[in-house]
């Protein structure tokens, strides 16, 4: 509904946005396929040449690889469905007449506001570690043995340090949401005999669809690329324990210094990614009326 | 949908939600605690909820061994520079998808948030040689443009939601009275949208400050925002606890004083088009 | 100077010609309505003559000038939104003088001019307050004092009154007639709502699905309806329709009788009918007579009238009113 010569101002205004993300993606991406089928390590720069598909046979091939898909759908969704499931009882506990409602919700955003090396740094040091973190002490409090999070139990705790640090924000857009509730559609719902339970289960819950939808798919995209706090708390270990896509390419990139071989697994990763991505817009993008 | 309750249910509620939050927020309240004791305090057992000789020593330490007021003006620069560069580039596209939608538009924004899910690890090479070449490496510039790509798609889209609220016969009155294209954007258009566009300025200057990918492989010495501050002042030096966590603390409390001060404003426009 | 003149003006959307064809030519001073129901496409022809949406085909001329391809600035014209579309930002004061600033004019002249239709709009005390402090009929004003200070060449009103309760509309229509008395100027106003454009305008636009039914004064619409269409749009209540034997004995189609024109006795006429439901204003009443092989025809009688449900009553229209349509709906003059 508007006319030609708007329609053309607004093609142009958005151009510079599309151009600049175009770019921004599009460079990285053909170098990374072009250095995904070449020999290419810095421990041997005078070596190089074309190797067909060899980069991603080796990546395909190595004993991480499934492991680090797994490690990494398991990382997404496990700080998916706990943030989303927290984050809804916070919400509705905090969206309660209770006081000092205002502090209450600086108390909970707060973890939003550190930076991912502080919160994976606080969480290794000073609550899991073994000898001098807090929780140690609590076991030995109770008589019992520390128990070793990062050691015995890395993806866990990598995924409660990540879920740590993404709950303020399910929470706030879940608070929202819930706040744009009109109390007169749950007064119909008590005058009709809804129980609790059934007021949430029909009334609030599809209410939060929208906002759940959101949450989704904007922390899918911050999630699927978690590097950080696996560097500074396990570095993908033991072993390979903890190792997601983005570690392992990591691994190759700076450990092993294979360009080739981190770039196949680059490009897998994009694959990957765009399989989430297209998976996940067609399941919420309709949802999400955005 | 606040609701009145009974006193005593009202009671129950304040402590369990009192109880919740103070959990969620005690992790950092315990870097605070830690961050004024001494090293001795930090790694005692039992561990001392209070400390009998808390200490400023490990600020001043900190503050004395490294130069903490360049990391800072590092990040400050990056992170409004990139948000700011963002939002003059996201207004005018939010605006055409917003007001002058086509059948491509959901798409478009799909697309633009589908950028952001390929991972930085798996481009990490090309742009570091890019950066290289171009002699974007290490400087702030580098990092405002690389960070505001980052972030561009949020931008976007947060606009975009925000902008579909506002009625579009008020950018048409502009258009009657003779307004171009230009004036509608600054004197109608942004004026109204000032609590999305501050609450994306705040959503994307805390992105900003607390990204610990990029901050760090594209840069050394000269442009290292407190994000490198702290990755190089944790690997070396140790489990010195109270050092750790008083440059943690030094690292995040600029964003986290701002972020309670203006909580309002950043929660105001923190919907995603999913409260209508 | 305000005429604007349409020549075989089109409007689609893809597919669809909301307009197919359209010319019409508004004089110069000159209150038109356009009226039809919704979906008629009133309010894009009105959008077309702002400049809001391009036409896929014809010209649209402003006091001879062809301004087919004009942005909405340049075309002179002032536009009412249904919304009001006041800038919630800015003071009743800068609302009104914001085309003005656009328009570049200096501080003092825009000063002088706000201040001026302020007074015309009664709105001198309110100049410092935002839109969201003033009722729905100050909102109203303050959308048509950001109008006239610009001195367009013509006013275009979409559908200003539909967001007002019904006693504030009464005082606008008032209003909005009394500001053509004084300044003389083309206005073009779209409603769905015929009793607006029998009071207000001096020539009514009937649309019905982008085409143009009948174009003429409110008493012509109401007396030589130039079809079925138009007939039974103009007037409340809607003109009776018959058709059948009844209808043939008219050399019609259809026959159309207003509810005003049927006189009602209790002991002869032409058609003898059951009263039904009726209803009772004190200055007339509406029945509803089911006449048999005719059907159910309302009648309004003047004042109150002693006839209860069920009783007999008798019919008869009166002469010269009956209206003749053929079968394309068509009237037979």
């Amino acid at each position: 509904m508007s006319t030609q010569s708007t329609r053309l101002a607004a093609r142009l205004m958005v151009a510079p946005s599309v151009i600049l993300l175009f770019i921004w993606m599009i460079v990285p991406l053909a170098m990374t396929l072009y250095f995904s089928f070449r020999l290419y390590r810095l421990l041997s720069p005078e070596r190089t040449g074309w190797v067909g598909f060899n980069n991603y046979i080796w990546f395909l091939n190595s004993p991480d690889f499934w492991l680090a898909i797994w490690n990494t759908l398991a990382l997404v969704g496990g700080v998916l469905v706990i943030t989303v499931v927290l984050g809804t009882l916070v919400a509705l506990l905090i969206d309660q007449p209770v006081k000092g409602q205002g502090v209450l919700r600086i108390l909970v955003i707060a973890p939003f506001f550190v930076m991912p090396p502080v919160a994976a740094s606080i969480w290794e040091n000073l609550f899991m570690h073994p000898q001098n973190g807090l929780f140690a002490a609590i076991s030995r409090g109770f008589g019992a043995q520390p128990i070793l999070f990062l050691e015995q139990h890395p993806m866990p705790s990598v995924i409660a340090i990540v879920a740590w640090e993404w709950l303020p924000f399910a929470t706030l857009i879940l608070l929202t949401a819930l706040q744009s509730l009109s109390s007169e559609q749950i007064e119909a719902a008590e005058m009709d005999g809804a129980s609790a339970f059934s007021r949430f289960r029909y009334i609030i819950l599809p209410h939060l669809t929208r906002a759940i939808t959101a949450v989704i798919l904007i922390q899918t995209i911050f999630l699927l690329g978690i590097f950080g706090e696996i560097y500074t708390t396990t570095q993908g270990g033991p072993g390979s324990a903890s190792t997601t896509l983005p570690y392992m390419i990591f691994k190759q990139a700076i450990v092993a210094k294979d360009i080739g071989r981190a770039a196949a697994g680059g490009i897998i990763a994009v694959i990957l990614a765009n399989i989430v991505a297209v998976f996940l817009m067609r399941g919420l993008g309709k949802n999400l009326d955005a | 949908m606040a609701r009145a309750l009974s006193p005593r249910r009202r009671l129950l509620t304040t402590i369990a939600a009192w109880f919740v939050a103070l959990l969620i927020f005690f992790p950092v309240l315990w870097m605070l605690i830690t961050s004024f004791k001494t090293e001795a305090s930090a790694v005692a057992s039992p561990p001392e909820l209070f400390s009998a000789d808390w200490t400023f020593e490990n600020y001043t330490e900190v503050w004395a061994r490294s130069d903490y007021p360049r990391f800072f003006w590092n990040s400050v620069v990056i992170s409004i520079g990139s948000t700011l560069l963002g939002l003059a580039i996201a207004i005018p596209a939010a605006w055409s998808m917003a007001f002058v939608p086509t059948k491509r538009t959901k798409d478009l924004l799909m697309w633009m948030l589908s950028t952001k899910m390929m991972p930085a690890v798996a481009v990490m090479i090309p742009l570091y040689l890019v950066f290289q070449r171009v002699g974007l490496f290490d400087t702030k510039i580098g990092l405002v443009l690389a960070l505001m790509l980052m972030n561009l798609p949020i931008i976007v889209w947060m606009l975009y939601t925000y902008f579909r609220e506002i009625p579009g016969e008020i950018l048409e009155a502009a258009r009657m009275d003779g307004a171009s294209l230009w004036n509608e954007i600054v004197y109608v258009l942004t004026p109204m949208a000032v609590p999305g566009i501050a609450s994306t300025l705040l959503l994307n200057v805390i992105l900003a400050w607390n990204e610990a990918f990029w901050t760090i492989t594209l840069t050394t010495t000269k442009a290292a925002p407190l994000s490198a501050f702290i990755a190089s002042f944790s690997a070396p030096q140790g489990l010195f606890y109270a050092k750790l966590s008083a440059a943690s603390t030094m690292a995040i409390a600029p964003i986290l004083i701002l972020g309670w001060f203006s909580q309002k404003q950043l929660v105001r426009g923190l919907t995603f088009g999913a409260v209508k | 100077m305000g005429k604007i003149t349409l020549r075989n003006v089109a409007k689609r959307f893809g597919e669809v010609a909301v307009i197919p064809d359209i010319n019409l030519d508004i004089e110069d001073g000159e209150f038109v309505v356009f009226v039809g129901p919704s979906g008629c496409g009133k309010s894009t022809l009105l959008r077309l003559i702002a400049g809001l949406e391009d036409v896929s085909d014809g010209t649209i001329e402003i006091d001879g000038v062809n301004a087919t391809d004009l942005p909405p600035a340049k075309r002179g014209l002032a536009m009412v939104f249904q919304s009001y579309a006041l800038y919630p930002h800015m003071t009743v004061r800068k609302n009104i003088a914001f085309p003005l600033k656009m328009a570049g004019l200096d501080p003092a002249e825009i000063e002088r001019k706000v201040d001026g239709a302020a007074k015309v709009l009664n709105l001198s005390n309110y100049l410092e307050r935002r839109p969201g402090q003033l009722s729905g009929g100050q909102r109203q004003r303050v959308a048509i004092g950001r109008a006239i200070v610009r001195e367009p060449k013509a006013f275009l009103f979409d559908e200003p009154l539909s967001n007002l309760d019904a006693a504030l509309r009464v005082n606008m229509r008032i209003e909005i007639s009394e500001l053509h008395q004084t300044l003389k100027t083309t206005m073009i106003y779209v409603t769905h709502d015929q009793v607006e454009a029998m009071t207000m305008a001096d020539k009514i636009v009937v649309l019905n699905a982008g085409r143009i039914e009948q174009v003429g004064s409110p008493l012509e619409l109401y007396r030589r309806p130039a079809n079925l269409f138009v007939a039974g749009f103009i007037g409340s209540p809607k003109m009776n329709f018959i058709e059948g034997s009844e209808a043939k004995l008219h050399n019609a189609a259809t026959i159309g009788i207003r509810p005003e024109h049927i006189d009602l006795s209790t002991s002869a006429g032409t058609w003898k009918g059951t009263v039904g439901m009726s209803e009772h204003l004190g200055s007339d009443t509406f029945m509803r007579v089911t006449v048999e092989g005719l059907g159910m025809l309302t009648v309004r009688a003047s004042g109150e009238v002693s006839v209860q449900q069920g009783d007999t009553v008798w019919l008869t229209p009166q002469d010269g009113k009956l209206h003749h349509f053929d079968a394309n709906g068509k009237s037979l003059a």
